[in-house]
């Protein structure tokens, strides 16, 4: 924040006003972790519900690998396209201005509709734990969104300092979960061997494991959210993928302890379909410290998810006004603070008036809708990026392996997720496909004329192969 | 405890909100848009990257 005040003076000095470098590999650790985690805190357990516990484990590990790919790829890209907008910026240098126009609606579609679910969430929790009559969740809802469109507003640093904070804290306490219920001894707390039997494993069979994928999706969505910080990391080439895929494995990991814990202390009947899996398993412990530390760090799991949401969306809907896809009355930069003020203005009553309408459940399939358009995306993105700036003719912060194994498998894994999402929210996934149909007729008929099209491609890159 | 705690919700959204949109209000007057919007993306990697390798 220091430094945001002190280089405020350049702004006014006739420069350019931009957003302000000053941002480490911790903070994109913290940007993408803080937005995820909240997802081992709720979201996940419903996979168990669509297919039973061995179902939530088999779609930890291979939506882990659908994420991997994500972070694998995603660093490629943005250590090489470091813009604000993430994904959208590299849409628009490698596919083209309709399809970047679609990935920045995706981008801020599942940015705001997880901030919105993340609110509720938070104050659903507050109003179960105080167990008073007549106390509503709506002021915790828009104390959520509005102390953090407020922290936002004033600066990215002490935004994602706040958030290392207190996604830390979240992670340290479902690691102190972990080993209170001593985890290498069956039997005293923990009784997998009776909850998850050959007869109940996989109740539904192996279709309830695709229904599944809906769901595991929430081990880790939002990782791919580190990208948005690109334009304000000190050095794009290294941080991004250190910290994305530092972010990746600590995710693995708090995933896998989630599962475990859970399921050996729940049957999956109610694992399926409690809001509070981590909570309910501090309960179950019988100690009241574990109790109370489970509900604070579901509440701080919440925050940091939030948080780290009303950034990437403002940043994504920042840059669609830069490029003029939007009036570039969004592109403004707040001369001290250095932040889109605007964007996170303009976001934050949209973020208030879904989640005082919205249900849980809808704003969170919405935001999976869009989160999974986005990775069908990254995939075609990758193989584009390869074939016209192959290896050595463009400087990479980092070259991703294996290629293009990641990419199909990205490709394939969506394609099973589309499918999941269709058997539980068919209606909401036409109706959403329609709509991003709808605003692609009018930006290509109607907004682009207004774009100044040499000015978009701002990378000094040699010309694509084949062009 | 927790409705006092919901009202202080209520009163801290109101007062941060009043707050952003009074220095949005100032922020817009004192400064001109061709200063606000002056921003470029890649404007590092302008500088940084040469592309000969």
């Amino acid at each position: 924040m220091t430094v945001a005040v002190e280089t405020a003076g350049a702004a006014t000095n006739g420069d350019r006003v931009s957003l302000l470098r000053v941002l480490g590999p911790a903070h994109v650790w913290a940007l993408g972790v803080g937005i995820v985690l909240v997802g081992e805190f709720t979201g996940w357990n419903f996979s168990a519900d669509k297919g039973g516990a061995l179902a939530a484990l088999i779609v930890c590990w291979i939506v882990g690998l659908l994420y991997t790919s994500v972070a694998m790829i995603d660093s490629e890209v943005t250590s090489t396209v470091a813009a604000a907008g993430g994904q959208y910026a590299q849409a628009k240098h490698i596919v083209g201005p309709l399809m970047a126009f679609n990935v920045a609606l995706f981008l801020v579609f599942a940015y705001t509709m997880l901030e919105v679910s993340d609110a509720i969430l938070l104050g659903d929790t507050i109003v179960a734990k105080a167990g008073v009559e007549g106390l509503t969740h709506n002021s915790f809802i828009a104390a959520t969104i509005v102390v953090l469109a407020w922290l936002n507003y004033r600066g990215v640093l002490m935004t994602l300092n706040v958030n290392f904070i207190i996604t830390a804290i979240a992670y340290v306490s479902i690691v102190i979960l972990f080993f209170s219920v001593t985890p290498w001894t069956q039997g005293a707390v923990l009784k997998l061997n009776e909850l998850v039997t050959p007869g109940n494993a996989l109740p539904y069979g192996w279709i309830g494991v695709i229904a599944a994928f809906q769901f595991g999706i929430w081990y880790y969505l939002g990782i791919e959210g580190t990208t948005q910080a690109a334009e304000e990391v000190r050095s794009p080439a290294r941080s991004l993928p250190y910290g994305t895929m530092a972010g990746m494995i600590t995710l693995l990991i708090a995933a896998a302890m989630t599962w475990y814990v859970c399921a050996s202390m729940m049957p999956w009947e109610y694992l399926g379909i409690t809001y509070y899996p981590l909570w309910d398993a501090g309960k179950l412990t019988g100690s009241p410290l574990l109790e109370n530390l489970l509900f604070i760090a579901t509440l701080l799991a919440a925050l940091a998810s939030a948080n780290g949401c009303i950034n990437d969306a403002a940043r994504a809907w920042f840059s669609l006004g830069r490029d003029r896809y939007l009036p570039s009355w969004f592109s403004a930069v707040h001369p001290k603070y250095r932040t889109p003020y605007r964007s996170i203005l303009f976001l934050l009553p949209i973020a208030l008036a879904f989640a005082f309408i919205a249900d849980l459940n809808q704003a969170i399939t919405f935001s999976i809708l869009s989160g999974v358009l986005q990775y069908t995306f990254m995939s075609i993105n990758i193989v584009m990026f390869r074939k016209k700036w192959p290896l050595g003719s463009i400087r990479r912060g980092y070259t991703h392996p294996f290629h293009p194994l990641p990419a199909i498998v990205l490709f394939c894994l969506c394609v099973v997720t589309f499918f999941a999402i269709f058997l539980g929210f068919g209606s909401q996934l036409i109706a959403m496909v329609a709509f991003y149909f709808l605003i692609s007729l009018w930006f290509h008929f109607y907004r682009y004329k207004f774009v100044r099209r040499g000015d978009q491609f701002t990378m000094p890159w040699p010309k694509p192969q084949g062009y | 405890m927790w409705m006092a705690l919901s009202y202080a919700c209520w009163g801290i959204s109101i007062v941060l909100a009043l707050w952003m949109l009074y220095d949005w209000f100032k922020v817009d007057t004192t400064f001109s848009e061709d200063v606000l919007t002056s921003s470029r993306e890649g404007e590092l990697e302008a500088v940084s990257e040469k592309h000969r390798i």
